[in-house]
């Protein structure tokens, strides 16, 4: 461990695995340490002996949940869209070799009480038992727009310059109703609060073609991918491709402090007595805690159950959002629900989140309405924890720290985080310009 | 899963264990190149091999993941394991050490690896028989504690590599119905 090194990682959550593999890939020298024993960090998949010891102090699982190695609960709940930026860094990276997909069932949106598959497109748009008649047609219209937009082909921008216009009035032109644009904003575009409405609305039109295209992608009922065996798949498969490249391994190594000179630049990393010499390093939030602040609390409840969400058509993975007004709340609130088709439990057992920015200080009652759509539930944790953003600045202390896994209930943030982390570290871009077909083959080979 | 007539179609997945240098790639490369060179290098860069190899009346797909130096401070992935239909374990002939350390793969697999893995033990770099330090009953006695096939190879002289893969397809044969063969 006394060598130098371009860059050490601390921590090996999604992002930093992410980063590492792109580093080592680019001929960097890189090693990576993690505190703990397992990869993954705060995006790890846990097995059951794994939660009950980081919920219940230690206490044995009950055995009608069957055998703790059967799970892999994420401790970051996500779906993968399947034309999205994950799925690019996956194929541009050959990563995708290592990990098997298969399509998520379906995606649902809660109105009025009642939760509804959420309409995609112009040919959905006409089933929905969402909208009336007359919005149907009108929603039809919208989505054609949408759908034959292009940035590069004038012809389809109809006049309307998405720079300039705000998608209010973007939405205005075709007279949606009130209901209508919760749906699209909030389940399609997954915007979490209606800011969006006030803004250029090129970023909500392609927000809404990338959700319409990830659908079109396989024909499941969702836009949605799901790794087999969890999330927690992910950063061992980027950490397989650094270390493919050279990338040098450590797990279980305590402290992990990173040292600084005079000038407070980072220089090395030592660990049980140790020092690894470097010039650059990445981290998570939890290994600079002096050099982050709090921007953010989350609440969520993991549910054990033997059955999959009510009203969902039977689908063994599903994600419902629940709008921020139809519960009167400031951000909307999720549910994720993963079973044994997707290898995170055994036969016959499902797993479901609940989820929301947390704005009281009680999970148990703000998650209550997410709770309540369940049905019976075998076990149920409830937890919040903190969200942070770095506050550095990398040019004076060498140190590029990510910030924590965000609301989205997706992975096109993260990407953005770990794209813009990539050219700070190396002065050069990301280029994902990837043909997404290669992605196919390996998510139809699981149908 | 359902197949029907004598076509069968299979992918599984092979890994290979063992301390650096044991020949873990050179093995690969003799079976899927039939190449074999005196200086090769630490794996970097390719850690991965598909081999489509035609039995008697199924072909079978072989993903054959190497370790790519995760191994070296016991930091291998559990999706390493993960799946994995059979699993090499080898040392080298000339280095009790790296016998040692075989056995201590064999117990993390066990620990780790899917019960129903099939477990091959390779003791490689027989060509250098003057150096030898493991005995061939070592091996084989351990082997046959553990359940394990046991070969003594060298990918220098392509002595007993293709009867080594053989035998694999042959166990691949014989759980025509198990789950971790998956389908195409
Ligand atoms: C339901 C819920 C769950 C939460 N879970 C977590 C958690 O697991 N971990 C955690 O640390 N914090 C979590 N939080 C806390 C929350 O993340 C922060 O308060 C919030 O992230 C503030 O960030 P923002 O202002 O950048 O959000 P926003 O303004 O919503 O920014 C979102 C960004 O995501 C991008 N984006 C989103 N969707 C798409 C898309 N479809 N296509 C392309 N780009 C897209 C946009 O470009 C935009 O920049 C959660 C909050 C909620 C409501
Ligand atoms: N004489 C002899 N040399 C061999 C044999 N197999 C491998 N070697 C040599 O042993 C060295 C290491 O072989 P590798 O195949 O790189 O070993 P490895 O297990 O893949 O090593 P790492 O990738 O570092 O873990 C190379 O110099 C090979 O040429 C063999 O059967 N006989
Ligand atoms: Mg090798």
């Amino acid at each position: 461990m006394d060598e130098e090194y371009d860059v050490v990682v601390l921590g090996t959550g999604l992002k930093e695995c992410i980063l590492s593999g792109l580093l080592s890939v680019n001929g960097l020298k890189v090693l990576h340490m993690d505190r703990n024993e397992y990869y993954g960090g705060e995006s790890t998949s846990l097995n059951l002996n794994q939660l009950w010891k980081r919920f219940r102090d230690g206490d044995k699982p009950p055995e009608r949940l069957g055998s703790s190695k059967e799970y892999n609960v994420d401790m970051i709940p996500k779906f993968m869209m399947a034309n999205g930026a994950l799925v690019r860094v996956l194929i541009h990276t050959d990563v995708t070799k290592y990990l098997n997909f298969k399509a998520v069932d379906g995606s649902f949106v809660y109105n009025k009480g009642k939760i509804h598959k959420v309409p995609a497109n112009d040919v959905e748009a006409l089933k929905s038992p969402l909208m009336g008649l007359f919005e149907k047609r009108r929603a039809r219209k919208f989505f054609i727009y949408v759908q034959d937009y292009e940035d590069n082909d004038p012809k389809s921008h109809e006049g309307l310059d998405l720079n300039k216009v705000t998608a209010r009035d973007l939405i205005s032109r075709y007279g949606l109703d009130d209901n209508t644009v919760e749906f699209i904003g909030h389940a399609l575009a997954l915007y979490r609060n209606d800011a969006y409405l006030d803004e250029p609305a090129l970023d909500f039109v392609k927000r809404v073609k990338l959700y319409a295209e990830s659908l079109a992608r396989f024909q499941g009922g969702s836009p949605y991918i799901y790794p087999l065996y969890g999330l927690g798949e992910l950063p061992q498969g980027f950490a397989r491709l650094s270390a493919v490249y050279g990338g040098t391994y450590m797990l279980g190594k305590p402290e992990c402090k990173v040292e600084f000179d005079e000038n407070g630049k980072a220089f090395g990393v030592t660990s049980e007595g140790e020092t690894a010499k470097c010039k650059k390093v990445v981290c998570d939030p939890s290994y600079l805690p002096n050099k982050v602040k709090k921007v953010g609390k989350v609440a969520r409840a993991i549910c054990f159950m033997s059955h999959p969400i009510p009203n969902t058509n039977d689908s063994h993975s599903a994600q419902v959002i629940l709008p921020q007004k139809q519960l009167g709340r400031r951000s909307d609130m999720y549910l994720f629900c993963c079973s044994y088709s997707h290898n995170i439990a055994p036969k016959g057992k499902y797993i479901a989140f609940v989820l929301t920015e947390a704005e009281t200080d009680d999970p148990r009652v703000e998650l209550k309405p997410g709770i309540d759509l369940l049905g019976p539930v075998d076990e149920i944790f409830f937890d919040t924890y903190d969200r942070f953003e770095p506050t550095n600045q990398h040019d004076v202390d060498n140190c590029f720290i990510s910030t924590s896994y965000d609301a989205t209930t997706h992975f096109e943030t993260t990407v953005q985080d770990v794209i813009a982390m990539y050219s700070k570290i190396t002065g050069k871009d990301l280029d994902l310009s990837v043909d997404l077909s290669a992605a196919s083959a390996a998510a139809d080979s699981e149908e | 899963m359902a197949r029907t007539g004598g076509n069968k179609n299979l992918q599984a997945k092979l890994v290979l264990l063992g301390d650096m240098g044991t020949g873990k790639t050179s093995l690969v490369l003799r079976f899927v190149k039939g190449q074999f060179q005196d200086y090769q290098e630490s794996t970097i860069g390719a850690a991965f091999f598909t081999q489509v190899l035609s039995l008697n009346e199924a072909t079978i797909k072989f993903d054959i993941w190497d370790t790519a130096g995760q191994e070296r401070y016991h930091s291998l992935a559990p999706m390493y394991y993960r799946g994995a239909a059979a699993a090499v374990v080898i040392y080298d002939i000339t280095s009790m050490d790296s016998f040692m350390r075989a056995k201590k793969w064999v117990q993390e697999l066990q620990a780790q690896g899917n019960p129903n893995v099939v477990m091959f033990l390779a003791a490689n770099k027989a060509d250098l028989e003057e150096k030898r330090k493991v005995g061939v009953e070592e091996g084989e006695q351990y082997a046959k504690e553990n359940g394990m096939f046991f070969v003594e190879t060298s990918a220098k002289t392509a002595q007993n590599v293709n009867e080594l893969f053989y035998e694999i397809e042959l166990s691949f044969e014989s759980m025509s119905d198990a789950n971790k063969l998956e389908a195409i």
